[in-house]
């Protein structure tokens, strides 16, 4: 038989339809959107990147160490020096800048520059000359949020250390920042030179050391990094060139869109599942017509063909609005993640995300249609000669082409999520994780039908009764409804509770009494002056702790050299690489637990020391109770046995370490140290820092304040990014209520119009349907719920680390607002069944 | 034609069995009207729709056409039916999307006959109903609706035409006009012609009485 004609009677058959058709396809439409979006905006970042990587590290290659060079380290320098066309050297660290016309005082990130950095790409400066002429002119670039925060204007003086400098232009733009890593510690540009004068290179903090280069064009510079690799690894120094910076740029935001295109795939999920329940009423409906045409003489697979040509025809319509859709939505993206980006983001429309979105939407609203279409085939003509309601033309089960389709979904899914977390752990987690809620679901909505049927108490009043027999009588789309707007539900609800995690993590270290204030790089002659000024403020001591930083050189006695000579040891040459920070002390804090071994509180002359380690550095450096670390302590060599594990609350607003010594080992080793007070408000903040600056300039201060506050703008940012992308999903959800709520009125019609010729009133019908789409509304939206805060304790637990406390507020919101809508769209329906004159109803024919 | 012999149906639902038809046998003549009549439960509909081959038998064979039914696949089934078979149905069971003229159409669309169009025209005219082409099922009244289940009827010009209780659901009126047209349209189509009714009148019009009681012909 031609196609011509399939395609024909699909048109004819869809006439009084289509605009029902284009509703139920309508849910699609914003999945393929999102998806579209992310992708062709994924893949101009990457564009991007790839472009732009020369400007991100703005030299050929870079060279960074921890720590000053060593003999070695510089020799290998000057011979880099000696290789390239030009070099640059930057020492950075945090210090404080002290604006002196109005007194304010931050922590800021210096750099301390000679050369001509960035070889490629530019500080972006005002006056646009300050990039250039700064260097020579002995001034400092200040950022422009700093500019603005202390009300300076360029010419104004910044104090840093003990050296006044004047500013000689707002930094705009540095290569490779965002604006977000800008706001945590705004930069400050100065010249290397005078950084013996500021007294500040004599700091107890770290001080990372940089050397850029170019090279010629052409230059193979990656083959000379990894010529040289073993050389860097063995003098700690980390390199970055253009190559791998795109790598390294390009893989951490393809992360980001990757997990951005997964919350738009559930958007697509979501809105199948809609198609699927309203092409599986559809069908119903369509069966009468379908006997007919079998009766005719049509073959199964004919009428069958006619409706997959339906279901192609609008998910095609879909599928392009989606895209056109997604189109438009990509314009926004790059402004709402601006503040993410290092680079500027164009909105070229990608032939490839659009292909593949339609690919996509195309095949998943397919398969999701054909669960419900499979059933064409197997109907028999001979329901044309008995008048019958549909549910006797019920839909046979075990179908085993059905059930292949299933799992091509399953497949599909998989599949499209291992493409997006890059993991086959996470994707099966995923797929199993929305199975289970389908599940959870359909087993709800089942239990339901069967306690509604056997428990309805007579004693209740029929229109009580009557609506919740709509519930479970055939034609229900119980199971629909609550499977849908069960998922939406807890889609949403654990978008809330995800973000609610995140922002209890820092609200908790805000809490009252905790400090708020830490000041660091305190010399040990320091410490006891500085402990008297805060107390003189009124202020409190909350912490001193001193600091020794060491380096790890050998676990059980196996040194960096055997570890990577011999794999099958099963340490990691990564765990010898860093600087560590450790403390000495004899009393553990109240928040320090003992998970393993003892706690000895001083070491004996003569005795091993016995560490405490926390537990989980423990376990990444591969070592347990009884073993033996060696540091070397600034030169010199401190044996070590690890005395016990300790759990730690890094949650907590104090300084934690992952190396505890006892008392009597590193006592006298070079240290510096850190107090830790509470600032009540912003003036006394201020004027502490002030005084402390003044007297003490290499002292560091962190306002812990600040930097909660910066930290949740930041994460109301990431916030608005989530919610931009769930809103696809809740969309989507709506939509889906309102096309599953609309498909039953279809089926209600009749018998509503029935009851009222019977003379049944508007109040007494409104009750009936109110009482079917109240429970089904409350019922599915706390399945959702529960469903949600299962989840989001998993991740807290698992993901976060973190305890989840589902908000109450969000909770309720979900369930007034979902059982609500739901209420008010099944009524809003019910509506034209109530005002039309029941004639029109009835000769009506859907 | 129709040749029927020691049909069986039965019917399980849970334990029960149901034996519905018992033992029939009859033969339809090429170009012979025949009535099945007997009262409501006997079976008419079901014995019309196993001679259609619109369901399975348990016991006997039906011979249609030349063709053993038992033997034929679904799809086999509905080839028969395209090129051979008509069929009216009490409640006239046009297609709701599509139009008159389109109804008429299908069959020989199925068929993939050429001038379908032009031939659906000429039935709809015969039927009296011309003008009405381009309406709708719910935009005409039963007896148009049955007229152009009619037409349809005969569009594939039919070897043999099905009726179940074709005015079961008319006024007396109206049900006489159909009733009319339909053995006008039988006698010139020279189709064989097998119709349900309650309708003594109407069953006496036939050459052959098929009585059905309890499943068994009496
Ligand atoms: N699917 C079925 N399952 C069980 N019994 C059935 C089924 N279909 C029909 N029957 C029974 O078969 C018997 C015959 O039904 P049938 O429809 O053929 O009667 P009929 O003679 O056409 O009646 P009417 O004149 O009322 O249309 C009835 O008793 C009916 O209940
Ligand atoms: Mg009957």
């Amino acid at each position: 038989m031609n196609g011509w004609w399939i395609i024909k009677m699909a048109w004819r058959d869809s006439r009084k339809n289509r605009s029902r058709l284009l509703f139920f396809i309508s849910s699609i439409v914003l999945g393929i959107a999102a998806l579209v979006a992310i992708a062709a905006f994924g893949k101009n970042l990457k564009q991007e990147i790839d472009n732009q990587a020369a400007s991100l590290i703005g030299a050929d290659l870079e060279i960074s160490s921890g720590k000053p060079l060593t003999v070695s380290a510089h020799k290998l320098i000057d011979s880099l020096i000696n290789l390239s066309q030009s070099h640059a050297e930057e020492h950075q660290f945090a210090s404080m800048a002290n604006f002196i016309k109005n007194g304010g005082t931050r922590l800021v990130q210096i750099r301390a520059l000679t050369g001509a950095y960035p070889f490629y790409g530019a500080l972006e400066t005002s006056p646009a000359a300050a990039a250039f002429t700064f260097l020579d002119d002995q001034k400092i670039l200040v950022d422009k949020t700093l500019l603005l925060q202390f009300n300076a204007a360029v010419g104004d003086t910044v104090k840093l250390g003990d050296l006044n400098f004047q500013i000689a232009g707002s930094l705009i733009n540095t290569p490779g920042k965002t604006v977000i890593s800008g706001s945590v510690a705004p930069t400050i540009f100065m010249p290397l030179s005078l950084l013996e004068k500021t007294g500040l290179s004599q700091k107890g903090s770290r001080i990372n050391y940089k050397y850029y280069f170019r090279f010629l064009d052409n230059y193979p510079v990656d083959k000379l990094v990894e010529h040289l690799d073993d050389q860097f690894e063995q003098l700690s120094l980390r390199t970055e060139t253009i190559a791998s910076t795109k790598e390294n740029t390009g893989r951490s935001f393809t992360d980001l869109t990757d997990f951005l295109g997964l919350v738009g795939f559930i958007a697509l999920m979501l809105g199948c599942l809609g198609v699927s329940s309203s092409i599986h009423v559809y069908v119903k409906e369509k069966l009468p017509s379908v006997a007919i045409l079998r009766c005719i003489g049509a073959r199964s697979h004919q009428t069958f063909l006619i409706y997959l040509a339906q279901i192609i025809g609008i998910s095609t319509i879909g599928a392009l609005s989606g895209v056109i859709l997604g189109a438009i939505v990509q314009q926004v993206l790059p402004w709402i993640l601006k503040d993410f980006l290092p680079v500027n983001v164009r909105s070229d429309i990608s032939w490839s995300a659009i292909v593949q979105g339609i690919l996509i939407g195309l095949s998943m609203s397919l398969l999701f249609s054909l669960i419900p279409l499979l059933s064409v085939r197997k109907v028999s003509p001979l329901y044309t000669l008995r008048i019958q309601s549909n549910d006797r033309l019920s839909i046979s089960k075990g179908d085993a082409l059905k059930n292949l389709v299933y799992l091509c979904i399953i497949i599909f899914i998989t599949i499209f999520s291992r493409f997006q977390l890059n993991s086959w752990y996470q994707s099966i987690a995923f797929v199993m994780g929305i199975s289970m809620a389908f599940v959870v679901l359909y087993g709800t909505a089942v239990l339901l039908m069967k306690a509604l049927r056997q428990y309805t108490p007579l004693s209740w009043p029929y229109v009580w009764r009557q609506g919740l027999a709509n519930l479970y009588r055939p034609n229900n789309q119980t199971v629909m409804l609550i499977v849908a707007i069960g998922l939406g539900t807890a889609l949403i609800a654990s978008l809330f509770f995800i973000q609610g995690i995140l922002l209890n993590r820092v609200t908790l270290s805000s809490s009252k009494n905790q400090p708020n204030m830490v000041l660091f790089d305190i010399q040990s002659s320091q410490k006891d002056e500085v402990a008297a000024l805060i107390k003189r403020s009124k202020l409190p001591v909350l912490q001193k702790t001193p600091i020794v930083t060491m380096q790890l050189t050998a676990i059980n006695n196996y040194t960096l050299e055997d570890v990577r000579k011999d794999s099958t040891l099963g340490f990691s040459t990564r765990a010898f690489g860093g600087e560590i920070r450790a403390t000495y002390k004899s009393t553990l804090d109240p928040s320090e637990k003992i998970t393993d071994g003892q706690w000895i509180e001083k070491s004996m002359v003569g005795d091993t020391a016995k560490i405490s380690l926390d537990q989980s550095y423990a376990k990444r450096l591969k070592v347990k109770v009884g073993d033996r670390l060696q540091f070397n302590v600034q030169g010199v060599v401190i044996p070590t046995i690890i005395g016990s594990l300790r759990e730690v609350d890094w949650n907590r607003m104090q300084t934690n370490f992952r190396v505890l010594f006892p008392l009597g080992v590193i006592d006298n080793a070079p240290q510096f140290h850190v107090i830790m007070t509470r600032v009540p408000n912003d003036r006394v903040s201020a004027d502490i820092q002030q005084l402390l600056v003044k007297r003490f300039p290499n002292i560091s201060i962190i306002d812990l304040d600040l930097i909660l506050s910066v930290l949740d703008s930041i994460l109301d940012k990431i916030g608005f990014v989530i919610k931009f992308i769930g809103a696809f999903s809740i969309l989507t959800g709506i939509v889906v209520l309102i096309a599953a709520i609309m498909i039953s009125k279809y089926q209600r019609i009749q018998e509503n119009v029935l009851l009222r010729t019977l003379g049944a009133s508007r109040r007494q019908l409104f009750t009936i349907t109110g009482c079917e789409y109240l429970l089904l509304g409350l019922l599915a939206s706390i399945t959702g719920i529960i469903l949600a805060s299962i989840a989001s304790f998993l991740l807290a637990f698992f993901i976060f680390e973190a305890s989840f406390k589902p908000s109450i507020s969000v909770i309720l919101l979900l369930l007034f607002g979902v059982s609500g809508l739901t209420l008010f769209i099944g009524l809003f329906n019910s509506r034209s069944a109530l005002n039309q004159p029941p004639l029109v109803v009835l000769r009506k024919e859907v | 034609m129709l040749s029927v012999k020691n049909i069986s149906k039965i019917y399980q639902s849970g334990f029960n069995k149901l034996t519905v038809l018992n033992n029939i046998s009859f033969e339809v003549a090429p170009g012979e009207t025949a009535a099945i009549v007997g009262p409501s439960g006997s079976g008419k509909t079901t014995l019309l729709g196993l001679c259609a081959g619109l369901d399975r038998y348990d016991a006997g064979s039906i011979t249609l056409y030349d063709s053993l039914l038992s033997e034929l696949d679904e799809d086999g089934l509905a080839q028969i039916r395209n090129q051979h078979v008509g069929f009216v149905f009490q409640n006239f069971q046009l297609l709701p999307t599509l139009t008159a003229l389109e109804n008429v159409m299908v069959p020989m669309e199925l068929q993939g006959a050429l001038n379908a169009k032009k031939k659906a025209l000429a039935l709809l005219d015969k039927v009296g109903l011309a003008d009405r082409a381009t309406h709708y099922a719910s935009e005409l009244s039963g007896g148009e609706q049955q007229r152009i289940a009619l037409a349809r009827a005969f569009s594939n010009n039919p070897k043999i035409l099905f009726a179940d209780e074709p005015t079961g659901n008319l006024d007396t009126e109206t049900g006489q006009k159909v009733e009319q047209l339909l053995f006008n349209l039988n006698r010139d189509a020279g189709t064989t012609l097998v119709l349900v009714t309650h309708d003594l009148e109407l069953a006496n019009k036939t050459e052959h009485i098929i009585r059905l009681k309890g499943g068994v012909l009496v």
